[in-house]
């Protein structure tokens, strides 16, 4: 903290902090505030009574209620509930298995093998996507929710294996050996200890993993072309762009609720996270 | 019962050698220490035991049954690890019960045993804690109850009071010391520290670079010890050595350096009737030496200038140059010397050793 003068904290601490957190928060305020503006105050503002481009005086609900009644916006929120939930689940039981064994078991080339899963989660999904659009034709999944679930452990599992190749680095070994001593197979010894033990980093993993699916595009895009099987990234920006015609308010809305789970996901494990990305694993 | 017994057991890692051809024969109840400087190969020796490090050649039998394949489970030991490795997530006595758990005891006799370990231990109250919530001697005897409850053929012990402070130490020590008495199981334990191998021992198993170097009784490898080394691992502090030539002069073996010239008693020279004209390496403990008086007329004696005086109330350790080396003697409170006194120091004759110069085994 910093010592000595008050003002030396303000102009140290507060204000600095403040100039951060309006940098920070304004596009989030600014989504907020085109989303609850009248049509009106979107599109004339020389129009309108009153006006003030950070506020309104009339806040409506008529986006929201554009977006729930005119478009699919209910089925891509469940789409990509559903798809990314999915993805995180079929991520996190390969990435905390192959983290195990990258980190625990003494084999030939682990150490190669965990750097060559790095070098894949490097691929650039804008390269990717060509010889997966190939492969997702071919299995007759293209326009179905499972191109997506198989897809994204593509940079998903890489992601959860290294994380938790990291974390279970940091559970004691002694753990495990004791463990083993005390009657538990290798198995039963990364079921009940090793494991709950690292619920953290899972967690960690876990929640950048839903993110990550969550807000993907560019296989959304590419995958699903029919309305009704879109995700919301996708089905905000195809169906809400029209030509060169944004419908801005409702944008804003389905920007704001696409936001809503990520937001309260992380909230909710902020502390399991944080511990997660330290590895503190009190003995 | 648990009889433990090492047979030409190797351990390679690589290209390195980290133990040499053990063989040891490990009596059941007896309390077993490996002692040694750290990559001595005594931890490496104990979780071979343990099942936790696979043996490169030679054979690990208890109670008669080579049990160089079987998985750590299937071996019938408890260990104690220098971390606690206490289980985070568990409580107290989720700890203490996973082992049993693990092989399917039933609910009542878990708790039984739960109670009884934690009973001997005087950790009853503690039960319904996380280990985070204890101090460092209280988790120590959550390990050492995880490891009673068993009731295992051997227990293995690696550094388990290294974490402590001084005085839990002491005190943990006579714990396990008292613990081993009232159960009688078979332990090997695996320490750095002279003082708790000999304190804790029955047998002391003295290793360096892999190699045995003695095992012994604790008295034994103090009064009699193998080499050089043990000579100067074992008894704090450790004990002077000196190089010096043999020669002889009316009859008798004199040992001489550049500021020592010692009159052997009759009976280190008839062991040192062979190395005359050669040289040794003479070793007294500090606490033979004593500031000579009249009555030490006939002992070896030499001269010495005080560099250092250290009280320690039962005693007073003085650092003293001789010649070009210096010594250590540990002698009475009464003895009232300061720094750069020139004094005359005697040897206890009967506590004289000596080493091969080369070899560095005792002669």
């Amino acid at each position: 903290m910093i010592e000595g003068a008050r003002w030396r904290k303000w102009v140290f601490f507060y204000v600095p902090m403040a100039l951060f957190l309006i940098f920070l928060l304004f596009p989030f305020y600014w989504m907020v505030i085109t989303s609850v503006r009248p049509d009106g105050e979107l599109y004339r503002p020389w129009n309108s009574v009153n006006y003030n481009p950070f506020w309104t005086w009339k806040p409506t609900l008529d986006h929201v209620r554009y977006l729930f009644e005119e478009t699919l916006f209910a089925s891509w929120l469940w789409n990509t509930t559903f798809i990314a939930l999915a993805s995180t689940a079929i991520s996190l039981v390969c990435g905390v298995f192959a983290g195990y064994a990258l980190s625990r078991l003494n084999f030939p080339f682990a150490g190669s093998l965990g750097t060559g899963i790095f070098i894949t989660y490097l691929v650039p999904q804008t390269l990717l996507f060509i010889p997966l659009a190939e492969i997702v034709r071919n299995y007759r999944l293209g326009d179905t929710p499972w191109s997506l679930i198989l897809t994204y452990p593509t940079f998903l599992i890489p992601f959860c294996t290294w994380l938790m190749m990291g974390y279970f680095k940091a559970v004691p070994k002694e753990l495990e050996e004791c463990a083993r001593i005390d009657g538990a197979s290798r198995w039963q010894a990364m079921l009940y200890i090793v494991i709950p033990v690292a619920v953290p980093g899972i967690l960690s993993a876990g929640i950048f993993a839903f993110t990550l699916s969550w807000n993907e595009f560019i296989y959304a895009l590419v995958f699903l072309s029919s309305p009704q099987q879109k995700t919301v990234p996708v089905g905000v920006t195809s169906e809400l762009i029209r030509g060169d015609v944004f419908f801005w308010g409702p944008l804003m809305a389905g920007a704001l609720l696409g936001s809503i789970p990520v937001a309260v996901a992380y909230s909710f494990f902020v502390e399991h996270y944080v511990a997660g990305l330290t590895g503190s694993v009190k003995g | 019962m648990g009889q433990v017994v090492l047979k030409g057991i190797n351990k390679f890692y690589d290209s390195v050698h980290a133990v040499k051809d053990v063989n040891l024969q490990i009596r059941d109840k007896e309390f077993v220490v490996f002692v040694g400087p750290s990559g001595c190969g005594k931890t490496t020796t104990l979780r071979m035991i343990a099942g936790l490090e696979a043996i490169s050649s030679g054979d690990i039998s208890i109670d008669g049954n080579v049990i160089n394949e079987l998985a750590p489970m299937d071996r019938d030991i408890a260990m104690v690890f220098q971390n606690y490795a206490l289980y985070p997530h568990m409580s107290v006595y989720d700890n203490m019960a996973f082992g049993l758990k693990m092989r399917k005891f039933e609910r009542p006799e878990i708790e039984k045993r739960v109670r009884e370990a934690a009973d001997i231990l005087g950790i009853g109250e503690l039960l319904v804690r996380k280990p985070r919530q204890l101090s460092g001697g209280q988790r120590q005897r959550v390990a050492l109850g995880r490891a009673i409850v068993r009731h295992p053929r051997v227990f293995l012990f690696d550094e388990p009071l290294s974490n402590l402070d001084a005085k839990l130490r002491v005190q943990m020590r006579v714990e396990l010391k008292k613990l081993h008495l009232r159960l009688g199981t078979t332990a090997i334990y695996v320490t750095h520290d002279q003082v708790e191998a000999m304190t804790l021992g029955d047998r002391v198993v003295v290793m360096k670079d892999g190699l045995v170097q003695q095992v012994g009784e604790p008295l034994e490898l103090y009064n009699q010890p193998a080499n050089k080394f043990v000579a100067g691992f074992i008894g704090s502090p450790a004990m002077n050595f000196a190089a010096v030539t043999v020669t002889e002069a009316n009859g008798s073996l004199i040992a001489v350096n550049s500021g020592l010239r010692v009159k052997l008693p009759d009976e280190t020279g008839q062991r040192l009737r062979g190395h005359i004209g050669h040289e040794v390496t003479l070793g007294v403990r500090p606490e033979d030496l004593t500031v000579a008086d009249t009555a030490d007329l006939d002992h070896p004696c030499f001269d010495a200038v005080i560099e250092v005086v250290e009280q320690l109330g039962s005693e007073i350790l003085l650092d003293m140059r001789v010649g070009e080396g210096v010594m250590v003697a540990c002698v009475e409170p009464t003895v009232r010397v300061k720094v750069r006194d020139k004094l005359r120091v005697a040897m206890r004759p009967s506590k004289l050793h000596v080493f091969d110069a080369n070899t560095e085994a005792a002669i």
